[in-house]
């Protein structure tokens, strides 16, 4: 009983930063951008988010874990939305080709994280362990009353705030594209923006918005990593594939934010699955953490074979808009 | 009706039609000096160097001996390579983002090679590496073209998973084979008989991956360009009602493109492991089958033009990796470099292939 | 109401696609409650001029005035927001959407969806004008007139008071046509102004108030309808008197060439397009094939090429020695390699025909890149011939490596028709060879169809006009959804039986679908 309250709890955090990035893609996606810097985009948020804790807690001699806070969202915030915005002005309006544009981005991200996480104690004279203790307990601080129930608090309440606001995002969020007015144009621009500029949407705007809404959204995740995760930490490619894990996320979903949800706790449990099945030895560990990839192929090989159209990616996904292209 | 403004938009975007080679060039050139110049002023944050000195800094750490000279050349030609792997694919406009997978499953296979066949004469051991390590690759490459082929299964996303599972085939390989045990590590590969070594050319251990580099680029493109299949691969590209049209077996295509843009991969593969690493780790490719892409791109599938992009590129990272090291930061500051020189040539593309025509109707109403 | 009040207005309107002239100093009027037919052959440039109407182009040159005030639209929103709907030939709307969420797309209003309240809205609105629409419907459930009609509710429903049609009835069958006009006419009695345009005169003449008349992307003038007869119209349209002088040489010693007994095709979507499809070419003549656009031309051209698959039936084809040989199964390679010569110039040019990125060599190639066993590909002869037919046809271009997808559309038809005749093929198959192509383009094409005739090939020509295929060919044959309704001798034959024949089927699309 225990070790399964222990594993869901394990693989929901694991999933929730893959959920924080499939939430971006999706949001991208759905307006016919297919953007492969989501990887880049989440080490640049978690980084940013460091570094403003970092600074902050360096600064003051008492710091607040509530500013600290507040500060390492802004930062990631304002970081991986820049990232994003850098993508969308290449592909929108310089209609540089999204693949190419989305992996340079990442080649970028990574960079920026691994330069600026490795190199910050470096950089601020040395201080040694880059550690922001104070920010991140106000990331892990649980709630109250609820998270000491037994089983129940332990499956439910015993997480971080970021841990229920991507829950509440990824509802937010489908209620938006499938409820809203906002979503159905967007739903429109990524399927036929011809169609939808035709129909007198503003299509770059959209496109513009939702890529930097959701290069937000994936640097979230990425905060979320270094901070409730890992308590404050950086470790150069600590983040791993996990941005990789979060484009898989979005196949596996067929596009949908609330199969995200239930997704993301799947493949974050196959993720570290490896530790729970006994009897593996060290090698076949590393078989089993393909497992998501795997997995997220066959769903991707399935809805081929099923053509049903509403599983497939948005018809646009990939092309830059042009209106005056003729024929 | 009186939110329609009256007013002109202030521009519009017009296509270019036939821009002359070197307007084109100028346009690219104008760029990368731009990026020169952004990458100094990053530099300089970082280091506190003067720009000049970051660029004598970059210039010594890329060319600066002739070792890194060397190996400035060499890894130019690994990156080429990886970029003619997907050379044929993306004429084929088969969005193959799986190099990275393909280069390492053929890595994987020429290490096996090397470390259950180290007993092997060593005229077979040296033809058996390549020939598995191409094997395997191609193999590699043919899945997603297999479900593409026949159920149009998107192959950007396919491949792209593939990678991952490939570095976890590689992950299962190297704790397999690891020595020292526990060690999680392969170590080089027969260390003391370098049996399955690719030879070096007259003491140089450089030579022979650029001269074989070299070679595949000669034969990829008059393969590319005069042969019939790389006719059909275009015509493919461009569209598959045409292919049907003049009787090409569209499939058949797809699968024997994408069995040599991933048998390319696996001599990637082959040449890092038996050429350079001499073992096999997951960070074998580093991120060189994305970086490819770009290549591959920026040089508009055209093998020779990639060759600069692919030295600039390896130019830029080698250096900034040297400044890096000298101010004792890591060496990911190459990266950021890299990644802004990647947007400034793709962003002036839009230049080369669009004109921006700004109001011009006062003139007009002048006229008339 | 003043029925004269001029609307909108343009003036001096000038749009360049690179090289190519859409429209060249274009003026025209609209007036307040009128249908007023923009009139003009295949690429006279009547679509670009309604597009810069609606939004989707922008002029180069020249200004457009509504009542009176000068105007930019430079987007579809700022159509919308002027009271201009368009109606595209190729539909603007989403798939994987339904009619209701089709119809709101991009409007204002609060931010929660009220679909009920929009479906109820949208079924009144259906009801005042007797259409039959289920707004929760998705679109690729959809028949085309089905989808037509969401198209002109949606507009209806944004409150347009301009509407704009390009080419409405193309896909439409006459009882669908008739609906429609009197959908139109319904508005024009509300106040509405509509734009139609068309190349078809009967519609014309029945429908519309006044016809302006486009030629080569420049207007030629407007004029009443009353005023109008076919012959007027058809010669403000073509420049000239039609002088349909066409040869036709009789028939030397017919042969039976192709045979196709009880053919039956379906498209990938399970629907028959092609029903019990039975007939003969003979060698020395031009067999026509008329019929509504999507009747079925298209895949009886393709069954015989070898690309579209038969469900049953069989196409023979019979050699110079009298052998029969049987096609029914093969592929176009496999009846390429047992040495039968069959040209075939597709409707779609450059997206079937030719590559479009390619020059005029390596398009040659396309039919002769596999001649030799070696590995490398022949260019040489490829080239010479590329260079013959930019001689001998008189083909317009930089050089033989100039992309053809560069070229202007009658350059591109010569390319595309002096390839496949090169081979000196057995059976010659074109689908619409004259399609947005000029006079003189028009009849060197002729020309060539003829001589191979001459020279004792089997031409099947699909065609769309009617005068042509009644002064060019030796028979025709017509099609009306799928099946064959009849074969004419064009010696004898009228305009109107063809006519007759094209639409003595009758249902097509949805009530087809309605019966499954």
């Amino acid at each position: 009983m225990n070790i399964i309250i222990v594993f869901l709890q394990k693989a929901i955090a694991q999933g929730i930063a893959i959920l924080y990035g499939a939430n971006g893609e999706i949001l991208t996606e759905k307006t016919g951008n297919l953007n492969l810097g989501v990887p880049g985009m989440m080490y640049m948020g978690g980084v940013a988010g460091l570094i403003g804790a970092f600074l902050y807690e360096n600064s003051v001699a008492a710091p607040s874990p509530v500013v600290g806070m507040l500060i390492a969202l802004v930062c990631a915030l304002v970081c991986s939305g820049l990232g994003a915005l850098l993508y969308s002005v290449l592909t929108i309006s310089l209609r540089a080709n999204q693949n190419v544009t989305g992996l340079a981005l990442t080649t970028f991200g990574m960079g920026f994280g691994n330069f600026f996480g490795g190199s910050l104690s470096k950089l601020a004279g040395g201080v040694g362990q880059i550690s922001t203790k104070v920010t991140a307990s106000a990331f892990r601080a649980k709630i109250p009353f609820l998270s000491s129930l037994p089983v129940v608090g332990e499956l439910f309440f015993s997480y971080g705030f970021l841990t229920y606001f991507a829950i509440i995002a990824t509802i937010v969020l489908s209620w938006m594209i499938y409820r809203t007015r906002v979503g159905l144009n967007l739903r429109a621009v990524g399927e036929n923006p011809g169609t939808a500029d035709a129909a007198g949407i503003n299509v770059p705007l959209y496109k513009y918005l939702s890529t930097c809404i959701g290069g937000m959204l994936a640097g979230l995740g990425g905060l979320y990593f270094v901070m409730e995760y890992t308590g404050g930490t950086w470790v150069n490619n600590g983040f791993g594939d996990r941005g990789w894990l979060a484009i898989a996320l979005v196949i596996f979903a067929r596009w949908r934010p609330l199969s995200a949800i239930w997704g993301s706790i799947l493949f974050g449990g196959l993720y570290i699955l490896y530790l729970y099945v006994p009897g593996l030895d060290r090698s076949m560990q590393e078989i089993f953490k393909a497992l998501p990839y795997l997995v997220t192929i066959i769903v991707l090989v399935l809805t081929s074979l099923r053509k049903k159209r509403e599983d497939q990616p948005p018809a646009g996904l990939g092309n830059a808009y042009f209106r005056e292209s003729r024929g | 009706m009186s939110q329609v403004s009256t007013k002109e938009p202030l521009f519009h975007i017009v296509k270019r039609e036939g821009v002359t080679f070197v307007r084109a060039s100028l346009i690219r050139l104008a760029a990368i000096l731009l990026a020169l110049v952004v990458c100094a002023f990053v530099i300089m944050g970082m280091t506190g160097m003067n720009p000049l000195s970051v660029y004598a800094g970059i210039w010594s750490g890329a060319v600066g001996t002739a070792r890194r000279t060397w190996v400035t050349l060499r890894d130019s030609a690994i990156l080429l390579c990886i970029g003619f792997a997907v050379l044929p694919a993306f004429r084929m406009r088969f969005w193959n983002i799986g190099a990275e997978g393909q280069v390492l499953v053929g890595a994987m296979a020429t290490a096996a090679v090397m470390i259950y066949g180290a007993n092997l004469p060593s005229w077979l051991l040296y033809a058996l590496c390549p020939i598995v390590g191409v094997a395997a690759g191609s193999l590699w490459g043919m899945i997603p073209a297999f479900f593409k082929a026949h159920w149009n299964t998107n192959e950007t996303l396919f491949t792209l998973m593939l990678n991952y599972i490939a570095i976890q085939l590689v992950s299962f390989a190297i704790v397999y084979w690891e020595s020292p045990k526990g060690s999680n590590n392969v170590g080089l590969i027969n260390n003391q008989t370098k049996a399955g070594w690719l030879p070096s050319l007259g003491g140089n251990n450089y030579l022979l991956p650029i001269l074989i580099v070299m070679v595949l680029m000669v034969l990829l493109y008059l393969y590319m360009n005069y042969s019939k299949q790389g006719y059909e691969i275009a015509v493919v590209g461009e569209s598959e009602n045409t292919a049907h049209y003049a009787g090409i077996n569209v499939k058949r295509v797809i699968i024997r493109t994408m069995a040599i843009s991933g048998g390319i991969g696996g001599l990637a593969g082959y040449l890092l492991a038996s050429g350079v690493g001499h073992t096999i780790s997951t960070g074998l490719a580093g991120g060189r089958g994305f970086t490819a892409i770009v290549v591959a791109w920026l040089g508009k599938l055209n093998p020779f033009a990639m060759v600069f992009v692919a030295f600039f590129l390896v130019f830029m990272e080698k250096g900034a990796g040297q400044i890096a090291t000298q101010f004792n930061l890591n060496e990911n500051a190459s990266d950021i470099i890299t990644g802004i020189i990647l947007f400034f040539i793709l962003g002036c593309e839009f230049f080369i292939h669009y004109h921006v025509e700004l109001r011009k109707r006062e003139k007009e109403a002048a006229k008339a | 109401m003043q029925p004269n009040d001029v609307l909108i207005e343009m003036r001096g309107i000038t749009k360049h696609f690179g090289s190519v002239v859409a429209n060249e100093n274009v003026n025209l009027t609209v007036r307040r409650g009128e249908i007023l037919s923009v009139l003009g052959e295949n690429g006279s440039g009547k679509t670009s001029l309604m597009n810069m109407l609606a939004g989707i182009y922008f002029p180069d040159a020249g200004h457009i005035y509504m009542n009176g005030r000068e105007v930019v639209i430079r987007s579809p929103k700022d159509a919308f927001a002027l009271g201009i709907g368009m109606i595209h030939q190729h539909f603007k709307l989403v798939d994987v959407l339904t009619a209701a969420e089709n119809i709101i797309l991009g409007l204002p209003g609060p931010l929660k969806l009220d679909m009920k309240k929009v479906t109820k809205e949208i079924r009144e609105l259906a009801d005042k004008y007797g259409f039959e629409l289920d707004p929760d419907r998705k679109i690729y459930e959809m028949s085309v007139s089905q989808k037509q009609t969401v198209e002109i509710v949606k507009m209806l429903y944004r409150g347009a008071n301009v509407l704009i049609l390009d080419e409405p009835t193309a896909v439409l069958t006459p009882q669908e046509t008739e609906k429609l006009f009197q959908v139109l006419r319904n508005m024009r009695a509300q106040g509405h102004s509509i734009l139609i345009i068309t190349h078809k005169l009967n519609e014309v003449l029945s429908l519309s108030d006044r016809v302006a008349v486009l030629r080569k992307g420049e207007s030629i003038g407007t004029v009443d309808t009353k005023d109008a007869t076919e012959r007027s119209l058809t010669e403000m349209m073509v420049g000239k008197k039609v002088d349909l002088d066409i040869e036709r040489p009789d028939p030397v010693d017919p042969i039976m060439k192709l045979k196709l007994t009880n053919v039956n095709a379906v498209d990938h979507e399970g629907r028959p397009v092609l029903s019990n499809v039975e007939f003969e070419a003979y060698t020395g003549e031009i067999l026509g094939i008329a019929g509504i656009a999507g009747s079925g031309q298209k895949e009886l051209l393709e069954a015989i090429a070898g690309l579209q698959p038969l469900t049953s039936g069989r196409i023979q084809y019979r050699n110079r020695k009298g052998h029969i040989k049987e096609l029914t199964e093969m592929s176009a390679q496999e009846i390429r390699e047992i040495g039968i010569r069959l040209a075939f110039v597709p409707e779609d040019r450059l997206g079937m025909g030719l590559v479009s990125s390619m020059g005029m060599t390596d398009n040659m190639m396309l039919r002769s890149y596999r001649h030799g066993h070696s590995f490398f590909s022949e260019r040489r002869q490829p080239r010479e011939l590329a260079e013959t037919i930019m001689k001998e046809l008189e083909v317009v271009t930089p050089s033989v490596e100039w992309p053809v997808g560069r070229m202007s559309g009658g350059n591109v038809q010569k390319v595309l028709v002096g390839r496949e005749i090169s081979s000196s093929p057995q059976v010659l198959m074109v689908a619409y060879p004259v399609r947005g192509l000029d006079i003189n383009s028009s009849y060197t094409i002729y020309h060539l169809l003829n001589e191979q005739k001459k020279k004792g090939s089997a031409v099947i020509c699909v065609g769309e006009d009617l005068d042509v295929l009644l002064a060019l060919c030796d028979r025709i044959l017509v099609l009306a959804d799928g099946k064959i309704s009849g074969i004419v001798d064009a010696r004898t034959a009228t305009k109107e039986d063809v006519g007759l024949l094209m639409t003595s089927h009758g249902y097509r699309g949805a009530d087809k679908e309605a019966e499954a």
